[in-house]
Protein backbone atom coordinates (compact mmCIF):
# COMPACT_ATOMS: atom_id res chain seq x y z
CA UNK A 1 0.00 0.00 0.00
CA UNK A 2 1.49 3.58 -0.72
CA UNK A 3 1.98 5.73 2.28
CA UNK A 4 -1.58 7.91 1.81
CA UNK A 5 -3.46 4.86 1.22
CA UNK A 6 -2.16 3.75 4.65
CA UNK A 7 -2.68 8.02 6.30
CA UNK A 8 -6.27 7.41 4.75
CA UNK A 9 -6.85 4.10 5.91
CA UNK A 10 -5.73 5.10 9.66
CA UNK A 11 -7.83 8.93 9.01
CA UNK A 12 -11.16 6.65 8.97
CA UNK A 13 -10.33 4.03 11.58
CA UNK A 14 -9.17 6.85 13.91
CA UNK A 15 -12.17 9.03 13.34
CA UNK A 16 -15.14 6.28 13.13
CA UNK A 17 -13.32 4.31 16.47
CA UNK A 18 -14.02 7.69 18.51
CA UNK A 19 -17.62 8.21 16.64
CA UNK A 20 -16.83 11.64 15.30
CA UNK A 21 -18.58 9.88 11.60
CA UNK A 22 -19.57 6.50 10.38
CA UNK A 23 -18.37 4.44 7.81
CA UNK A 24 -22.04 4.07 6.50
CA UNK A 25 -22.01 7.65 5.74
CA UNK A 26 -18.66 7.66 4.22
CA UNK A 27 -19.60 4.88 1.79
CA UNK A 28 -22.84 7.15 1.29
CA UNK A 29 -20.93 9.99 0.23
CA UNK A 30 -18.71 7.51 -2.52
CA UNK A 31 -21.97 6.06 -3.56
CA UNK A 32 -23.52 8.99 -4.18
CA UNK A 33 -20.51 10.63 -6.36
CA UNK A 34 -19.49 7.63 -7.88
CA UNK A 35 -23.17 6.94 -8.79
CA UNK A 36 -25.57 9.57 -8.91
CA UNK A 37 -23.93 12.86 -9.57
CA UNK A 38 -22.47 13.73 -12.27
CA UNK A 39 -22.78 15.64 -15.93
CA UNK A 40 -26.17 14.05 -16.66
CA UNK A 41 -27.62 16.68 -14.21
CA UNK A 42 -26.42 19.41 -16.24
CA UNK A 43 -27.31 18.16 -19.54
CA UNK A 44 -30.37 18.07 -18.00
CA UNK A 45 -30.44 21.38 -17.25
CA UNK A 46 -28.95 22.13 -20.58
CA UNK A 47 -31.63 20.65 -22.53
CA UNK A 48 -34.27 22.32 -20.28
CA UNK A 49 -33.10 25.25 -21.00
CA UNK A 50 -32.87 24.88 -24.94
CA UNK A 51 -36.36 23.82 -24.82
CA UNK A 52 -37.96 26.13 -22.51
CA UNK A 53 -37.55 29.80 -22.91
CA UNK A 54 -38.69 30.20 -19.72
CA UNK A 55 -36.57 28.02 -17.92
CA UNK A 56 -33.66 29.58 -19.42
CA UNK A 57 -34.45 33.27 -18.65
CA UNK A 58 -35.17 31.54 -14.63
CA UNK A 59 -31.35 29.77 -15.23
CA UNK A 60 -29.33 32.81 -16.45
CA UNK A 61 -31.27 35.34 -13.22
CA UNK A 62 -30.80 32.53 -10.89
CA UNK A 63 -29.00 29.51 -11.26
CA UNK A 64 -28.96 27.90 -8.14
CA UNK A 65 -32.74 28.32 -7.76
CA UNK A 66 -33.49 27.11 -11.48
CA UNK A 67 -30.69 23.99 -11.12
CA UNK A 68 -32.76 22.99 -7.36
CA UNK A 69 -35.92 23.05 -9.43
CA UNK A 70 -34.81 19.66 -10.94
CA UNK A 71 -33.95 18.40 -7.55
CA UNK A 72 -30.11 19.06 -8.01
CA UNK A 73 -28.63 21.02 -5.01
CA UNK A 74 -24.71 21.01 -3.13
CA UNK A 75 -23.58 19.37 -0.57
CA UNK A 76 -22.13 22.64 1.30
CA UNK A 77 -23.67 26.31 2.20
CA UNK A 78 -22.63 29.56 0.60
CA UNK A 79 -22.72 28.43 -3.06
CA UNK A 80 -23.97 29.70 -5.58
CA UNK A 81 -24.19 28.83 -9.63
CA UNK A 82 -23.88 31.01 -11.95
CA UNK A 83 -25.48 29.83 -15.71
CA UNK A 84 -23.15 31.75 -18.63
CA UNK A 85 -24.71 31.53 -22.06
CA UNK A 86 -22.42 30.86 -25.48
CA UNK A 87 -23.58 33.21 -28.38
CA UNK A 88 -22.09 33.58 -31.64
CA UNK A 89 -20.08 36.04 -30.78
CA UNK A 90 -19.08 34.79 -27.02
CA UNK A 91 -17.73 31.73 -26.11
CA UNK A 92 -17.32 30.73 -21.89
CA UNK A 93 -14.62 28.53 -20.36
CA UNK A 94 -14.27 27.69 -16.67
CA UNK A 95 -11.81 26.78 -14.24
CA UNK A 96 -10.78 27.05 -10.98
CA UNK A 97 -7.32 28.61 -10.60
CA UNK A 98 -6.15 28.08 -7.02
CA UNK A 99 -7.90 24.61 -6.22
CA UNK A 100 -10.61 22.58 -7.87
CA UNK A 101 -13.59 24.02 -7.12
CA UNK A 102 -15.89 23.23 -9.50
CA UNK A 103 -20.57 22.67 -9.85
CA UNK A 104 -20.83 19.63 -7.92
CA UNK A 105 -24.42 19.57 -8.59
CA UNK A 106 -24.46 19.75 -11.98
CA UNK A 107 -21.03 17.79 -13.09
CA UNK A 108 -20.08 15.76 -10.39
CA UNK A 109 -16.36 15.99 -9.04
CA UNK A 110 -14.10 17.45 -11.79
CA UNK A 111 -11.91 15.73 -14.05
CA UNK A 112 -7.62 15.37 -13.84
CA UNK A 113 -7.40 18.04 -16.57
CA UNK A 114 -9.42 20.41 -14.73
CA UNK A 115 -7.33 20.10 -11.40
CA UNK A 116 -4.44 20.20 -13.10
CA UNK A 117 -1.60 23.16 -12.49
CA UNK A 118 -1.04 23.45 -16.85
CA UNK A 119 -4.62 23.63 -17.25
CA UNK A 120 -5.31 26.29 -14.18
CA UNK A 121 -2.15 28.44 -15.25
CA UNK A 122 -2.90 28.42 -18.71
CA UNK A 123 -6.77 28.59 -19.65
CA UNK A 124 -6.31 32.03 -18.20
CA UNK A 125 -2.55 33.60 -20.46
CA UNK A 126 -3.74 31.67 -23.25
CA UNK A 127 -7.47 30.58 -23.42
CA UNK A 128 -7.53 30.07 -27.63
CA UNK A 129 -4.41 27.98 -27.36
CA UNK A 130 -5.42 26.09 -24.92
CA UNK A 131 -9.12 25.20 -26.34
CA UNK A 132 -7.04 24.62 -29.96
CA UNK A 133 -5.34 21.81 -28.04
CA UNK A 134 -8.31 20.33 -26.45
CA UNK A 135 -10.04 20.15 -29.90
CA UNK A 136 -12.58 23.64 -29.55
CA UNK A 137 -10.94 25.87 -32.93
CA UNK A 138 -13.01 29.22 -32.49
CA UNK A 139 -13.34 31.42 -34.76
CA UNK A 140 -10.70 34.67 -34.53
CA UNK A 141 -14.05 36.87 -34.03
CA UNK A 142 -15.15 35.01 -30.96
CA UNK A 143 -14.82 36.75 -27.75
CA UNK A 144 -13.35 34.19 -25.33
CA UNK A 145 -14.47 35.03 -21.49
CA UNK A 146 -12.63 32.47 -18.54
CA UNK A 147 -14.43 32.75 -15.42
CA UNK A 148 -12.75 31.71 -12.25
CA UNK A 149 -14.13 29.95 -9.63
CA UNK A 150 -14.65 30.90 -6.08
CA UNK A 151 -15.94 29.56 -2.69
CA UNK A 152 -19.23 31.48 -3.35
CA UNK A 153 -19.39 30.81 -7.00
CA UNK A 154 -19.68 28.04 -9.12
CA UNK A 155 -19.81 28.60 -13.15
CA UNK A 156 -21.67 26.45 -15.65
CA UNK A 157 -21.67 26.98 -19.60
CA UNK A 158 -25.01 26.59 -21.01
CA UNK A 159 -23.94 25.87 -24.52
CA UNK A 160 -25.31 26.59 -28.20
CA UNK A 161 -27.86 24.25 -29.11
CA UNK A 162 -26.64 22.52 -32.38
CA UNK A 163 -28.20 22.88 -35.93
CA UNK A 164 -30.45 20.62 -36.83
CA UNK A 165 -31.52 19.21 -33.66
CA UNK A 166 -35.26 21.22 -33.93
CA UNK A 167 -36.82 18.06 -33.88
CA UNK A 168 -35.45 16.21 -30.92
CA UNK A 169 -36.82 15.60 -28.00
CA UNK A 170 -35.54 17.07 -24.59
CA UNK A 171 -33.84 13.42 -23.53
CA UNK A 172 -32.11 13.49 -26.76
CA UNK A 173 -31.04 16.88 -26.45
CA UNK A 174 -29.86 16.36 -22.96
CA UNK A 175 -27.51 12.94 -24.73
CA UNK A 176 -25.85 15.70 -27.12
CA UNK A 177 -24.28 17.60 -23.75
CA UNK A 178 -21.21 16.85 -22.59
CA UNK A 179 -19.35 17.03 -19.62
CA UNK A 180 -16.63 19.12 -21.59
CA UNK A 181 -19.52 21.40 -23.51
CA UNK A 182 -20.33 22.37 -19.86
CA UNK A 183 -16.80 23.36 -18.78
CA UNK A 184 -16.75 25.10 -22.17
CA UNK A 185 -13.87 23.24 -23.71
CA UNK A 186 -16.26 22.02 -26.37
CA UNK A 187 -19.27 22.29 -28.46
CA UNK A 188 -22.30 20.42 -27.64
CA UNK A 189 -22.40 17.48 -29.86
CA UNK A 190 -23.95 17.30 -33.48
CA UNK A 191 -27.10 14.47 -33.83
CA UNK A 192 -26.01 11.26 -35.37
CA UNK A 193 -27.17 10.82 -38.83
CA UNK B 1 10.08 27.37 -29.42
CA UNK B 2 6.80 25.32 -28.29
CA UNK B 3 4.47 25.73 -25.18
CA UNK B 4 4.34 23.22 -22.71
CA UNK B 5 0.62 21.17 -24.01
CA UNK B 6 -1.94 19.84 -21.95
CA UNK B 7 -1.45 16.23 -21.88
CA UNK B 8 -3.94 15.24 -24.16
CA UNK B 9 -3.46 11.54 -24.63
CA UNK B 10 -2.07 10.44 -20.93
CA UNK B 11 -3.74 9.77 -17.58
CA UNK B 12 -5.12 13.11 -17.23
CA UNK B 13 -6.39 13.23 -20.70
CA UNK B 14 -9.62 15.12 -21.61
CA UNK B 15 -12.30 12.62 -21.61
CA UNK B 16 -14.78 12.95 -24.89
CA UNK B 17 -17.59 11.22 -22.99
CA UNK B 18 -19.57 11.49 -20.10
CA UNK B 19 -19.32 8.91 -17.23
CA UNK B 20 -15.22 9.02 -16.53
CA UNK B 21 -14.05 7.31 -13.19
CA UNK B 22 -13.57 10.35 -10.63
CA UNK B 23 -10.91 8.25 -8.18
CA UNK B 24 -7.81 6.98 -9.64
CA UNK B 25 -7.34 4.61 -6.42
CA UNK B 26 -9.42 3.02 -3.28
CA UNK B 27 -8.04 5.80 -0.47
CA UNK B 28 -8.93 8.76 -2.85
CA UNK B 29 -12.61 8.35 -2.68
CA UNK B 30 -12.32 7.23 1.01
CA UNK B 31 -10.63 10.54 1.58
CA UNK B 32 -13.27 12.35 -0.76
CA UNK B 33 -16.12 10.55 1.61
CA UNK B 34 -14.42 11.19 4.81
CA UNK B 35 -13.90 14.69 4.35
CA UNK B 36 -17.36 15.61 3.66
CA UNK B 37 -18.82 13.07 5.81
CA UNK B 38 -16.82 15.34 8.33
CA UNK B 39 -18.33 18.52 7.09
CA UNK B 40 -21.77 17.16 6.62
CA UNK B 41 -21.42 16.19 10.77
CA UNK B 42 -19.99 19.44 11.71
CA UNK B 43 -16.49 18.47 12.47
CA UNK B 44 -14.85 20.50 10.14
CA UNK B 45 -16.48 23.65 8.23
CA UNK B 46 -15.74 22.97 4.04
CA UNK B 47 -14.70 26.58 4.20
CA UNK B 48 -11.71 25.88 6.47
CA UNK B 49 -10.87 22.60 4.40
CA UNK B 50 -10.59 24.94 0.97
CA UNK B 51 -8.90 27.32 2.24
CA UNK B 52 -6.24 24.59 3.51
CA UNK B 53 -6.67 22.82 0.08
CA UNK B 54 -5.70 25.97 -2.12
CA UNK B 55 -2.81 26.75 0.67
CA UNK B 56 -1.26 23.04 0.18
CA UNK B 57 -1.71 23.03 -3.81
CA UNK B 58 -0.89 27.23 -3.90
CA UNK B 59 2.78 25.41 -2.47
CA UNK B 60 3.11 23.44 -4.96
CA UNK B 61 2.35 25.88 -8.01
CA UNK B 62 5.02 28.78 -6.07
CA UNK B 63 7.91 25.63 -6.83
CA UNK B 64 6.83 24.20 -9.85
CA UNK B 65 6.00 27.07 -12.44
CA UNK B 66 4.25 26.23 -15.57
CA UNK B 67 7.19 27.04 -17.82
CA UNK B 68 6.80 28.05 -21.41
CA UNK B 69 10.56 27.01 -22.46
CA UNK B 70 10.77 24.55 -24.74
CA UNK B 71 11.02 20.81 -23.73
CA UNK B 72 9.93 21.77 -19.93
CA UNK B 73 8.27 18.94 -18.46
CA UNK B 74 5.17 19.16 -16.04
CA UNK B 75 6.05 18.46 -12.65
CA UNK B 76 3.99 15.32 -11.40
CA UNK B 77 1.23 16.87 -10.08
CA UNK B 78 -0.46 14.61 -7.47
CA UNK B 79 -3.70 16.44 -6.51
CA UNK B 80 -5.31 13.49 -4.19
CA UNK B 81 -1.95 13.96 -2.19
CA UNK B 82 -2.72 17.62 -1.54
CA UNK B 83 -6.40 16.75 -0.69
CA UNK B 84 -5.06 14.46 1.95
CA UNK B 85 -2.87 16.46 3.50
CA UNK B 86 -5.28 19.21 3.64
CA UNK B 87 -7.26 16.93 5.70
CA UNK B 88 -4.94 15.27 8.08
CA UNK B 89 -3.64 19.25 8.73
CA UNK B 90 -7.46 20.53 9.46
CA UNK B 91 -8.08 17.36 11.68
CA UNK B 92 -5.07 17.04 13.52
CA UNK B 93 -5.46 21.25 14.50
CA UNK B 94 -9.18 20.82 15.79
CA UNK B 95 -8.19 18.07 17.82
CA UNK B 96 -10.18 15.46 15.79
CA UNK B 97 -6.98 13.56 16.80
CA UNK B 98 -3.56 14.47 17.31
CA UNK B 99 -1.02 13.68 14.51
CA UNK B 100 1.03 11.02 17.82
CA UNK B 101 -1.69 8.74 17.14
CA UNK B 102 -2.11 9.49 13.36
CA UNK B 103 2.01 8.82 12.92
CA UNK B 104 0.94 5.40 15.52
CA UNK B 105 -1.47 3.80 13.39
CA UNK B 106 -0.03 4.49 10.22
CA UNK B 107 3.73 2.86 11.38
CA UNK B 108 0.94 0.13 13.08
CA UNK B 109 -0.53 -0.46 9.16
CA UNK B 110 2.64 -0.20 7.35
CA UNK B 111 4.17 -3.19 9.76
CA UNK B 112 1.45 -5.57 8.67
CA UNK B 113 2.21 -8.91 7.04
CA UNK B 114 2.20 -8.08 3.15
CA UNK B 115 -1.01 -8.95 1.38
CA UNK B 116 -3.29 -7.87 4.56
CA UNK B 117 -5.26 -5.26 3.92
CA UNK B 118 -7.16 -4.53 6.83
Amino acid sequence: MSDAALRAEALEALLTERGIVTREAIDAVVSHYEQDVGPMNGARVVARAWCDADYRARLLADGTAAIAELGFTGPTEGECIVVVPNGPRVHNVVVCTLCSCYPWPVLGLPPAWYKSPEYRARVVREPRDVLAEMGLELDPNVEIRVWDSSAEVRYLVLPERPPGTEALSEDDLAALVSRDAMIGVARAGEPAS
Amino acid sequence: MSQPTLDTEGHAAPPRRNGEIVFEAPWQSRAFGLTMSLCEAGAIAWSDFRARLIDEIGRFDAANPVLPEAGAEPAPYAYWDHWLAALEGLITERGLCSAEDLAGRVGAYAERPHGHDH
